[in-house]
C-alpha cells in the first residue's frame, strides 16, 4: 500500500513537543543561549523541526547534550563545530558562514542593492521622458 | 456503484475540458464563431461533471465506503461527520479534486461575469484556463485517481491522521486553494492578451478585480493556515518557514506586487509587460510550490505521499503551463519602452520600489527554499536553512517596505511636490516615532533598534493610511465621493499595519517557561498565576485523553480555567498535544502539557503572548480591503 | 529586446535541478565521519556489565559496528542477516546496543540469536552521539586501521553487503 497521504500536515506521529520541567539554567543569560541553540538545531529524526520543538530521544540526548557543553563553558561555535563534526551541516538550521553558503548570507544585501539600481535606471529614463514632455 | 460514477463523472469531464481548451483557442485564432459559441456551454458542463465526481467522492466518504482505496486510507467509521466530510481533501488525491472544483468554479464565474469583455477575449482566457484543468484532470486519472478500488475492502478505515481532525481541516485548504488556483485566471488573462496582442488601459481593469479576489483568499487561507498551526500544533509559534509555507506565501509576494503593477498600468499605461511577468509568476509559483510539496522534493513537516511517478508528471505540466508561458512572453510581450513618463517623486515611482522590494522578497524565498537542493546536487552537501536565515532574509526587503507604504499611499501619479508630502505627514510621522518608542517602553519596559522600526513604522502605516480617506471625504463635500478603491486600499493597509504591530510585539516580548508542577501547586508567567487543579481521564468520540485543569489568577482574581489535553487517538495510536488558550485581544496564554514525570507532577509549557491576535486580524483587515476594492464601481461599469 | 528571453533562461536553468532532485535519496544524509579515525569510548559490555571495552577492541581487522535497539522494527529485520553473516566467518560484527532495557536486549540476543562478537551497551546515547547516530538500525565498516569507511543506513541486506561493503574489503586486502 502506498504511504499515507497527508494534507498540510505533519508526517510523524511523535508530535507532542519537547517540554522540559525546569530552566536548565540557573543563570538567565545561560538559558537563553542554550534556548536559542536547540531552537537552531535540527532534529534529524523528525525532519522539519527543532530539537526544541521534539521530543524524541535523540532530540532529548542533544540537548542535555547541548546543556553539558554549555555547562563546561563551550561557545556557541565551538558547540556548532562539535554537531556539524557528527552530524554534518545538515543539522544547523543557521547556516555556517563559510564556503558556498557565504553567498547565501549576503544573497540579501546584494539582491536589494542590485534590484535598488535597476529601479534608479528606469526612473532615472522616465524622469527624462517627463522633461521632455514638459519642454515640448 | 457511486464511485464508479464519479469515475466516469471525472473522464467525461478530462473530454470536456479538452474540447473547451482546443475550441476556445481555435475559435478565437481563426475568429470562428461557431466554435467560441461553445465556449461558455462548455464550461458550464464542465463544472457540472466535476461537481458530479466530487459529490460522488464525498457521498463515499459520509457513507463509510471503504472498498475505495483513498477512503480506506483516510477514513473509520467512528469519524464525526463533519471531519468525514472535510476528509474528501485530506490527502492528496481528493485534495487534487477540490483544486479542480475550485479551478472550475473561478471558470464559471469568469464566464458569467465576462458579458462585456470581448468575445475572442473570453474564449481565449476560457481556453486557457480549460487546458490547465485538463492537465489536472489527467495528473488525477494517471496517477492519482481518488476512485480507484481495493478488494478486499476492509472492514474499516485506518483513519484520518489525527492532526486533520479539526475545523482547521475544514476551513483552510479550500480557502487556501481558491487564492492558489485563482491566480490561473490572472495567468489565462495574460496569455489572451499576449495570444491577441492587445494590452491596454482596459486589460489592466479586467484583470485587477480577478487578482484582488485571488489575493485575499490567498490572504485568508495562509492567515488560517498560521493560526491553525499555531492552536494544533501545539508549540505556540505561528509561522515555521517551512518549504510548504514558503510555497504559499512566494505567490502571495508575487501576486501583491501584481495588484500594484496592475493599478499602474491601468491608470497609466506603464509597465506592461512587467504585469504580464508578474502575473505569468504568481500562477506560476503557485505550481511550483504544488510540485515541491507533492514530489516529496524538498523535506518539510507537512508532506504527502511521494510517488515520483506524479513528481515527473507534475513536472512535465510545469515545463508546460510555465514553460509555454514565458517562451510566449518571450515573443509576444509588448515592449518595455512606453514612452510616458514620471518624475522621480511621484506614486509610480513608489509603486515600482514596491514592486522591486516584493520581488526581491519572493526571490530571497524562491532562493532558501531551493539552494538545499541546489547545494545537494551539484556538490553533495546536505544542509538546512531554517528560520535564523529566512527571518533575515524578509527583514532586508521588509523594513524599506514597510516604512515607504505610507509615502506612496499619499502621494499623486505623475507628479509631487515634495513640501505638500511634507506637511501632509509629518504630523502622523512624529506621532509615529513618538508613540512606537513609548508603547514598547511604557507596556513592555523595554526597546532595541529592531523594536523601534517594527513599532514605529506600523503605526506609521496605521495613521497615515487613513489620510487618503479624510482627503476624499473633504472632496466628496464638493464632487467627488468616496470611491470604494480608495477605502479598500486604506483598509489594506491599515490592515497590514496591524499585522506588523503584531509581529513585532509578539517576537520582542514573548515569554515561555517550561515548570515542573504538582496537583495544587503553582507558578507565575508574566504577571498571571497557573494553578495546577488537578488531572483527569476524558474520552473523546474516537480518542482517550488526559485533561489537566489549570486556573489562572491576575492579581489574586480568578480569570479563567484551561484545559490542555494529551489525546491518543484510538485507531492510529498516535498522541497529540491539544493546547489550552486563552485569547484577548492584547495577548494570550497558552498553555501545553507535557510528561508525567512520575511523581504525580506534570512537565507543563506556559507561554504569553502578547498582541499575537493582531497578526490574524491584520491579515483579515488586508483581506476585507480586497473586497471593498473589488466592489468598486468602475468594475461594474459597462465599457463603451 | 533581450530581456524578455531573461525569464524563459531563468525557469530552464531551474529545471535540470529540480529533475535531478526528483530522483535522490531524500532521508540519507551522509556521515561527516566517513574516512575519520573511530571516535573513542568507554562503555560497559552488555553481556557483563563489569567489564568495560573501548574502541582498541577493533585494532587489528575488518570490523562491523552495528547500532541496535530491541525497540527498532528495523533491526528485528536485518536480525537474520546479521546472524547468516556472523557464521560465514567474513567479518567480526560488534553491536551497539542504543538506548535501551538491558532485560530485553539479552533476552533478544538469547532467543534470536546473537551475531556478536562484542556488545556495548549506550544507555544514555552520548555515544551514539559521538557517532553522528540518528536512526536505527545503523551500520559502520572499520578497517584494521580504525578508519570507517562507509556507514549505512536501515536494516543491512545480502544485496547492500555485496554492493556496498564487500568492494572495501576486497580493494583494501589487496
Amino acid at each position: 500500500m502506498k504511504t499515507i497521504a497527508l494534507v498540510l500536515v505533519i508526517l510523524f506521529s511523535t508530535i507532542g513537543h519537547a517540554i522540559d520541567n525546569g530552566p536548565a539554567f540557573a543563570d538567565e543569560k545561560l538559558q537563553l543561549r542554550y534556548e536559542k541553540i536547540i531552537a537552531e538545531v535540527r532534529c534529524l529524526v523528525c525532519q522539519n523541526q527543532s530539537i526544541k520543538s521534539s521530543n524524541v530521544f535523540l532530540a532529548v540526548d542533544l540537548r542535555n547534550e547541548i546543556k553539558r557543553l554549555l555547562s563546561i563553558g563551550k561557545t556557541d561555535k565551538e558547540i556548532a563545530n562539535y554537531l556539524v563534526e557528527r552530524y554534518g551541516e545538515f543539522v544547523l538550521y543557521r547556516p555556517r558562514f563559510s564556503g558556498g553558503r557565504i553567498f547565501l548570507w549576503l544573497a540579501p544585501a546584494a539582491f536589494l542593492v542590485t534590484g535598488l539600481f535597476m529601479m534608479i535606471k528606469i526612473v532615472r529614463k522616465k524622469t527624462s521622458l517627463a522633461s521632455d514632455a514638459n519642454n515640448d | 456503484m457511486i464511485p464508479e460514477i464519479g469515475q466516469f463523472a471525472l473522464i467525461i469531464s478530462l473530454c470536456l475540458t479538452l474540447c473547451l481548451g482546443g475550441f476556445g483557442l481555435l475559435g478565437a485564432h481563426k475568429n470562428n464563431t461557431e466554435l467560441m459559441s461553445l465556449v461558455k456551454p462548455l464550461t458550464h458542463a464542465q463544472f457540472i461533471f466535476i461537481v458530479m465526481a466530487f459529490v460522488s467522492l464525498a457521498y463515499s466518504f459520509l457513507t463509510d465506503d471503504f472498498s475505495v482505496l483513498y477512503i480506506a486510507t483516510n477514513s473509520h467509521s467512528e469519524l464525526p461527520d463533519l471531519f468525514k466530510f472535510s476528509a474528501v481533501w485530506g490527502a492528496h488525491e481528493g485534495s487534487l479534486l477540490l483544486w479542480i472544483l475550485i479551478l472550475s468554479v473561478w471558470m464559471i464565474l469568469v464566464a458569467n461575469f465576462s458579458k462585456a469583455l470581448p468575445r475572442t477575449f473570453i474564449a481565449r482566457v476560457l481556453g486557457v484556463l480549460g487546458f490547465l484543468n485538463f492537465g489536472f484532470l489527467l495528473f488525477t486519472l494517471v496517477t492519482s485517481n481518488p476512485f480507484e478500488r481495493i478488494s478486499p475492502a476492509p472492514m474499516n478505515g485506518s483513519d484520518l491522521n489525527p492532526l486533520l481532525q479539526d475545523i482547521g481541516l475544514a476551513i483552510h485548504p479550500p480557502i487556501l486553494y481558491i487564492g492558489y488556483v485563482g491566480f490561473a485566471v490572472a495567468y489565462a488573462f495574460a496569455i489572451a492578451a499576449m495570444l491577441s496582442g492587445k494590452l491596454d488601459q482596459r486589460w489592466a481593469r479586467w484583470t485587477r478585480p480577478w487578482t484582488t479576489a485571488a489575493w485575499l483568499f490567498l490572504t485568508i487561507g495562509i492567515a488560517l493556515g498560521s493560526w491553525w498551526a499555531y492552536y494544533e500544533l501545539g508549540w505556540g509559534g505561528w509561522w515555521f518557514w517551512d518549504p510548504v509555507e514558503n510555497a504559499s506565501f512566494m505567490p502571495w509576494l508575487i501576486g501583491t506586487a501584481l495588484i500594484h503593477s496592475l493599478a499602474v498600468t491601468e491608470k497609466r499605461g506603464l509597465f506592461k509587460s512587467w504585469t504580464l511577468l508578474l502575473a505569468i509568476s504568481a500562477f506560476s509559483l503557485s505550481l511550483l510550490g504544488t510540485f515541491l510539496v507533492r514530489s516529496g522534493i524538498l523535506i518539510s513537516v507537512h508532506a504527502f505521499a511521494t510517488d515520483p511517478a506524479r513528481g515527473v508528471f507534475i513536472l512535465m505540466l510545469l515545463c508546460i503551463v510555465i514553460g509555454g508561458a514565458l517562451i510566449l512572453y518571450a515573443l509576444r510581450a509588448p515592449n518595455m519602452d512606453e514612452p510616458i513618463g514620471f518624475s522621480a517623486l511621484s506614486r509610480e515611482t513608489f509603486l515600482l520600489l514596491n514592486n522591486v522590494l516584493l520581488v526581491i522578497a519572493a526571490t530571497l524565498i524562491l532562493l532558501g527554499t531551493l539552494s538545499p537542493l541546489v547545494l545537494e546536487v551539484f556538490n553533495g552537501d546536505k544542509i538546512s536553512i531554517g528560520p535564523p536565515w529566512f527571518e533575515l532574509a524578509m527583514i532586508v526587503p521588509m523594513i524599506p517596505l514597510i516604512f515607504l507604504i505610507s509615502l506612496g499611499m499619499n502621494t499623486f501619479w505623475v507628479e509631487q511636490s515634495a513640501n505638500k508630502l511634507r506637511k501632509k505627514l509629518q504630523v502622523p510621522f512624529i506621532l509615529s516615532i513618538l508613540f512606537g518608542l513609548i508603547i514598547p517602553m511604557y507596556f513592555y519596559g523595554k526597546i532595541t533598534l529592531l523594536l523601534a522600526v517594527g513599532t514605529i513604522s506600523a503605526l506609521w502605516i496605521m495613521t497615515s493610511s487613513v489620510l487618503p480617506l479624510l482627503k476624499q471625504c473633504q472632496t466628496s463635500l464638493g464632487r467627488k465621493s468616496l470611491t470604494r478603491s480608495t477605502l479598500g486600499m486604506s483598509l489594506a493597509h491599515f490592515g497590514l499595519g496591524c499585522f506588523v504591530f503584531g509581529v513585532t510585539i509578539v517576537s520582542a516580548f514573548n515569554i515561555e517557561a517550561d515548570r515542573r508542577l504538582s496537583p495544587g501547586e503553582s507558578i507565575f508567567v508574566a504577571g498571571y498565576q497557573y494553578q495546577l487543579r488537578g488531572l483527569k481521564d476524558v474520552e473523546g468520540p474516537n480518542y482517550q485523553a488526559i485533561e489537566a485543569e489549570i486556573d489562572i489568577f491576575k492579581n489574586g482574581n480568578f480569570l479563567t480555567q484551561l484545559r490542555p489535553q494529551k489525546r491518543t487517538y484510538r485507531v492510529q495510536k498516535s498522541p497529540m498535544t491539544e493546547a489550552g488558550i486563552v485569547a484577548g485581544w492584547n495577548r494570550d496564554l497558552f498553555v501545553a502539557l507535557g510528561e508525567d514525570l512520575g511523581d504525580g507532577s506534570w512537565s507543563i509549557r506556559i507561554q504569553y503572548k502578547p498582541m499575537i491576535r493582531w497578526i490574524w486580524f491584520g491579515c483579515f483587515i488586508m483581506a476585507l480591503g480586497g473586497l471593498v476594492a473589488i466592489t468598486d464601481r468602475r468594475y461594474r461599469r459597462q465599457p463603451s | 529586446m533581450k530581456k524578455k528571453y531573461a525569464p524563459i533562461i531563468v525557469f530552464v536553468l531551474m529545471l535540470p535541478i529540480f529533475f535531478v532532485g526528483l530522483s535522490r535519496n531524500k532521508s540519507e544524509l551522509p556521515s561527516p565521519l566517513i574516512g575519520k579515525i573511530v571516535p573513542a569510548f568507554v562503555l560497559p559490555s552488555l553481556i557483563d556489565p563489569a567489564v568495560m571495552i573501548n574502541q582498541a577492541n577493533f585494532n587489528g581487522r575488518f570490523v562491523l559496528f552495528n547500532v541496535w535497539a530491541t525497540w527498532c522494527a528495523g533491526c528485528r529485520e536485518e536480525h537474520e542477516f546479521l546472524m547468516e553473516l556472523s557464521a560465514r566467518d567474513e567479518i567480526s560484527i560488534i553491536g551497539l546496543n542504543w538506548r535501551d532495557n538491558r532485560n530485553d536486549a539479552l533476552n533478544w540476543l538469547i532467543t534470536l540469536g546473537n551475531p556478536y562478537e562484542l556488545s556495548v551497551e549506550d544507555k544514555l546515547g552520548r555515544t551514539a552521539i559521538d557517532w553522528g547516530v540518528y536512526g536505527a538500525p545503523e551500520t559502520f565498516l572499520i578497517n584494521p586501521q580504525g578508519v570507517i569507511l562507509y556507514k549505512h543506513l536501515g536494516p543491512l541486506t545480502e544485496r547492500d553487503w555485496t554492493l556496498n561493503f564487500m568492494p572495501f574489503l576486497v580493494t583494501e586486502q589487496t
